[in-house]
């Protein structure tokens, strides 16, 4: 089995603070990976580097089989992300944004026609393709965004906090939509503070300050930290982070 | 104190932006020292509501008190006494931790020598850095200082607007482990959130969607309004046992809750050990051998689903 996420020692540093600290993982192609932490334990400061925002300040990461540094423009062309603060235009209407990044990921206008419309079809969204997306309902929003961040059909799909303030029917259509990408092959990394979406994932790493501090399938984590859900695990193991932080940081 | 009235009445509030209906005639009522929580996705109207109800919107249809005082025409005597903690936050971060704070004392006529028994429980974490400038502070501190500024004036009434969104599951404990201590001193707290799990650490919610509330009552009150009974499920192949679940002829819904799955019979009134056993049967007639299946009181969040009911595109 191959990995679509290979990472080596990765370390970033801001002056004298190690915001990453040598970490080492792999992810599975077509995995879920749950890739959480507590606020400030380092997850952003990971991600820039995975999607090529950011240089290491050591150590290697290869995404999609390329290295994020020595081949960052390989890298984005094979990853999609959305996130819940950045995802998709709200002045501009349902098409006009399908438009926007399809073209953005490089997509011919054939192309962008033809897997738009089935993705309008597929959300149920054709009738609003002409609304300006801010009147849209955040949960049609984000399920849009992480769909048109799987256009170019991308390796990889980085989902940060995609769920965040979404009702609860509409939090599980999109972990659906998850399992669907996954299914099709495309591995999917995401973050969320939901903890009971967690358990949702094939496997899930658990970071504290800058380090990987667990790592595992849901139910070998239970089971080695004896914690009933991963929630009582994530408070046991970034307490004493947190009590830190509130005091130092 | 204020006299014991209900520190904030709301009838039939409406309140339209062009064709968003933002909130459609909601009705609820906050009882004096309660920790009241309005619970609900965004877009729910949950911050519309607090800018009435801090007298910054004018409702189009319906009447509001705070404080026993009316939102539209006694709008200064109300800021006065209410403290407000915006969603965003809101300080001015080229001042520092403590500029921030004397200002806001100094906005609302006091001083934080005066204020200072209030928010000491808060502040005193964050003092040993008050000459740093709020734009520089971590996250879990800006939030700490922005509670210390709603609190400075002492007001009779805290209204918090998604004060915990986005932080993650440990900070968000030890923030409502302070609300807990504010409300021991007396203060009526209402607290936005989206995060169902939360609700359980309030007197009392409201339900909030789409501009409507859903339900008002106690959290353990709220979880009993669930009309069916509710069965979890466990096993290791969860994605074949909701497939399963789904197609189960007396299926009401069938949904994933963290670790297992929540599955609602049509049944009512059957006894729950029934038809667990019956379930379990099934489930192992499909393959699903070991299937664990029990009987459980609902929570918040089924009753908000059911309550909810599925949105148009919940039929894919």
């Amino acid at each position: 089995m191959s990995a679509a996420i290979e990472v080596r020692g990765l370390t970033r540093r801001f002056g004298a603070f190690t915001a990453v600290d040598a970490i080492t993982f792999d992810v599975r192609e077509g995995e879920v990976f749950g890739f959480l932490g507590a606020n400030g334990a380092g997850k952003t400061t990971a991600i820039k580097m995975l999607i090529g925002l950011l240089a290491p300040t050591s150590g290697e990461a290869r995404v999609a089989g390329h290295d994020v540094l020595a081949e960052a423009d390989e890298v984005r062309r094979r990853i999609g992300y959305m996130s819940q603060r950045f995802s998709l235009y709200d002045d501009l209407t349902v098409r006009e944004n399908v438009q926007l990044y399809g073209g953005v990921y490089g997509l011919t206008d054939p192309e962008i026609r033809e897997r738009g419309g089935a993705l309008l079809e597929r959300l149920r969204l054709v009738h609003a393709g002409d609304a300006r997306l801010g009147t849209l309902p955040l949960g049609w929003k984000q399920k849009l965004a992480f769909s048109v961040a799987l256009l170019h059909r991308p390796a990889v799909v980085f989902l940060d906090e995609p769920t965040g303030g979404v009702d609860p029917i509409t939090r599980r259509q999109f972990w659906e939509m998850i399992y669907a990408a996954a299914a099709g092959g495309t591995t999917v990394f995401v973050t969320t503070h939901y903890l009971d979406e967690a358990e949702y994932c094939d496997r899930v790493s658990i970071m504290v300050d800058g380090r990987i501090a667990a790592l595992g399938t849901p139910d070998e984590l239970k089971r080695r930290f004896d914690a009933a859900t991963l929630d009582e695990l994530f408070v046991r193991l970034a307490r004493p982070a947190a009590a830190a932080a509130a005091g130092a940081v | 104190m204020s006299a014991p009235s209900s520190p904030v009445i709301v009838e039939g509030l409406s309140k339209r932006f062009g064709a968003t209906v933002a909130l459609d005639g909601v009705s609820l009522e906050v009882r004096p020292a309660e920790l009241f929580g309005l619970v609900g996705p965004d877009g729910g109207g949950k911050t519309t509501l607090f800018r009435v109800l801090t007298t910054l919107l004018v409702p189009d249809a319906g009447r509001a008190t705070v404080l026993g005082l009316d939102v539209v025409r006694d709008l200064w005597a109300i800021r006065a006494r209410v403290g407000y903690m915006p969603g965003r936050f809101s300080l001015y971060p080229d001042l520092s931790v403590e500029e921030n704070l004397r200002f806001f004392a100094s906005v609302f006529g006091t001083t934080l020598e005066e204020g200072y028994a209030v928010v000491a429980p808060i502040y005193r974490q964050i003092e040993p850095f008050r000459e740093r400038r709020a734009g520089a502070l971590s996250g879990g501190m800006k939030q700490k200082l922005a509670l210390s500024c709603a609190l400075v004036h002492r007001p009779e009434l805290l209204l918090l607007d998604e004060p915990t969104t986005g932080v993650d599951a440990v900070s968000r404990r030890e923030f409502w482990d302070l609300l807990h201590a504010l409300k021991a001193s007396g203060l009526t707290i209402v607290v936005a959130t989206p995060y169902m799990d939360e609700a359980d650490r309030c007197d009392r919610v409201a339900l909030v969607q789409q501009g409507r509330v859903l339900a008002v009552d106690a959290p353990a009150a709220v979880g009993a309004r669930f009309p069916h009974p509710l069965l979890a499920v466990r096993g290791r192949d969860r994605r074949a046992l909701l497939e399963a679940l789904r197609a189960h002829p007396h299926a009401v819904s069938s949904f994933p809750f963290g670790n297992e799955l929540h599955h609602a019979d049509a049944r009512l009134g059957a006894p729950p050990e029934a038809l667990a056993a019956e379930l379990r049967d099934y489930l192992r007639g499909r393959g699903l051998a070991d299937a664990e299946v029990v009987p459980i009181r609902p929570g918040i969040e089924d009753a908000f689903m059911a309550l909810m009911g599925a949105p148009p595109e919940a039929a894919a």
